[in-house]
């Protein structure tokens, strides 16, 4: 890793995207990303896609890394994290690939990261800008994880579940570790973020509905999750590390 | 215990370890795991041939029929052998993980995905 290097270089910015089966989506959103940051270099996870997403990315002009299989969104995300500071990149913004997240709010999270007051600037949809209407228990959940995450972080947090974030190196270098959870990174990842001395902070950013009708957190998916997020946070308040 | 009984689970066990012994000859057992087997192929032998800690382990924890405390024993006995293969599997996961993260980055460097 070249931290030795002393002169003053031009900072290096990562945009990342984690993917999954998101041909359709894929090559609009990375043109997008150019368009607003063009002086990033634009990573897209293939997460073990069986669709065109990796031909797709690669004809965008992004770099593509691609899991040998699915192994899910955390890993995807933590892949791009090891391959950040492997390359030495200064940050990382991460956004979704199916077209949800709204690249114009990528300058403003690179921004605030870069004024180096927090350490994770994560975007939320609940913070004005809005965007579109959320089914009743979903909300529900992300309100009541927000606010164990936020009551043990000692600041708000109106949008746990935001993928939609940007981080500073220390961060990266935190989240590339073993403890970094796979399948669901989220509030539980706030609190460590938190006990681990790191400084998060929300920005408002819109986003859209998934135009595939597609969650993460769909199916009997969200009984494990409010599970693994009540047990995750627990554990990791007692945890010593 | 009635003869037949003892005949059963001592025909049982050898064949459990017959069973041991094979696979690992076979190399699809890994010696570390054959042991667990093969002791509990001994316990059992060891109990049919001598009764008497049955008897006392079964008042020890207030049982009534010897049986029922190895079907206890016996249970709990498995279920501590899923536990450790949780913690296998739980680990080898880790290190699948690892090992294709580790795989996908040297894989972007030989397509030249590291290339700015």
């Amino acid at each position: 890793m070249s931290t030795g290097v002393k002169e003053r270089r031009k900072e290096k910015i990562l945009v990342l995207i984690p993917a999954f089966n998101e041909a359709e989506q894929i090559a609009s959103v990375i043109e997008e990303v150019k368009r607003e940051i063009p002086e990033a270099q634009v990573v897209v996870v293939n997460d073990g896609s069986t669709d065109q997403t990796e031909q797709k990315a690669l004809d965008s002009g992004a770099k593509v890394l691609s899991h040998p299989f699915n192994m899910g969104y955390g890993v995807a995300l933590q892949t791009g994290y090891k391959y950040a500071l492997k390359y030495g990149f200064d940050y990382v913004l991460q956004m979704d690939g199916d077209g949800q997240h709204d690249p114009r709010y990528l300058r403003i999270l690179l921004n605030k990261v870069k004024e180096g007051k927090a350490d994770v600037v994560i975007g939320s949809r609940f913070l004005g800008e809005g965007g579109y209407p959320i089914p009743f228990l979903r909300r529900m959940g992300m309100r009541l994880f927000g606010f164990i995450a936020g009551w043990l972080s000692g600041q708000k947090i109106t949008d746990p579940t935001s993928g939609y974030q940007g981080l500073g190196r220390r961060a990266v270098e935190f989240c590339a570790r073993d403890s970094f959870p796979g399948d669901y990174p989220d509030a539980d990842v706030l609190v460590m973020l938190h006990r681990a001395g790191l400084q998060t902070q929300e920005t408002p950013v819109g986003m859209h509905p998934n135009l595939k009708g597609r969650s993460m957190h769909s199916g009997a998916k969200p009984l494990y999750y409010a599970y693994k997020m009540i047990l995750t946070i627990a554990l990791n308040l007692i945890r010593k590390e | 215990m009635l003869f037949h009984q003892k005949i059963f689970a001592v025909m049982a066990s050898i064949l459990i370890m017959i069973i041991v012994v094979e696979l690992v000859r076979r190399r699809k057992l890994r010696e570390e795991y054959s042991w667990l087997w093969l002791l509990t192929g001994v316990i059992i032998i060891l109990l049919v041939v001598w009764y008497d800690p049955l008897v006392f382990l079964t008042h020890l924890i207030g049982a009534i029929a010897p049986t029922t405390t190895l079907f206890i024993f016996g249970l709990l006995f498995l279920m501590l052998i899923s536990l450790h293969y949780s913690i296998q599997i739980s680990k080898l996961s880790r290190q699948v993980k690892e090992m294709a993260q580790q795989l996908t980055l040297l894989k972007g460097q030989v397509d030249g995905q590291d290339d700015f």
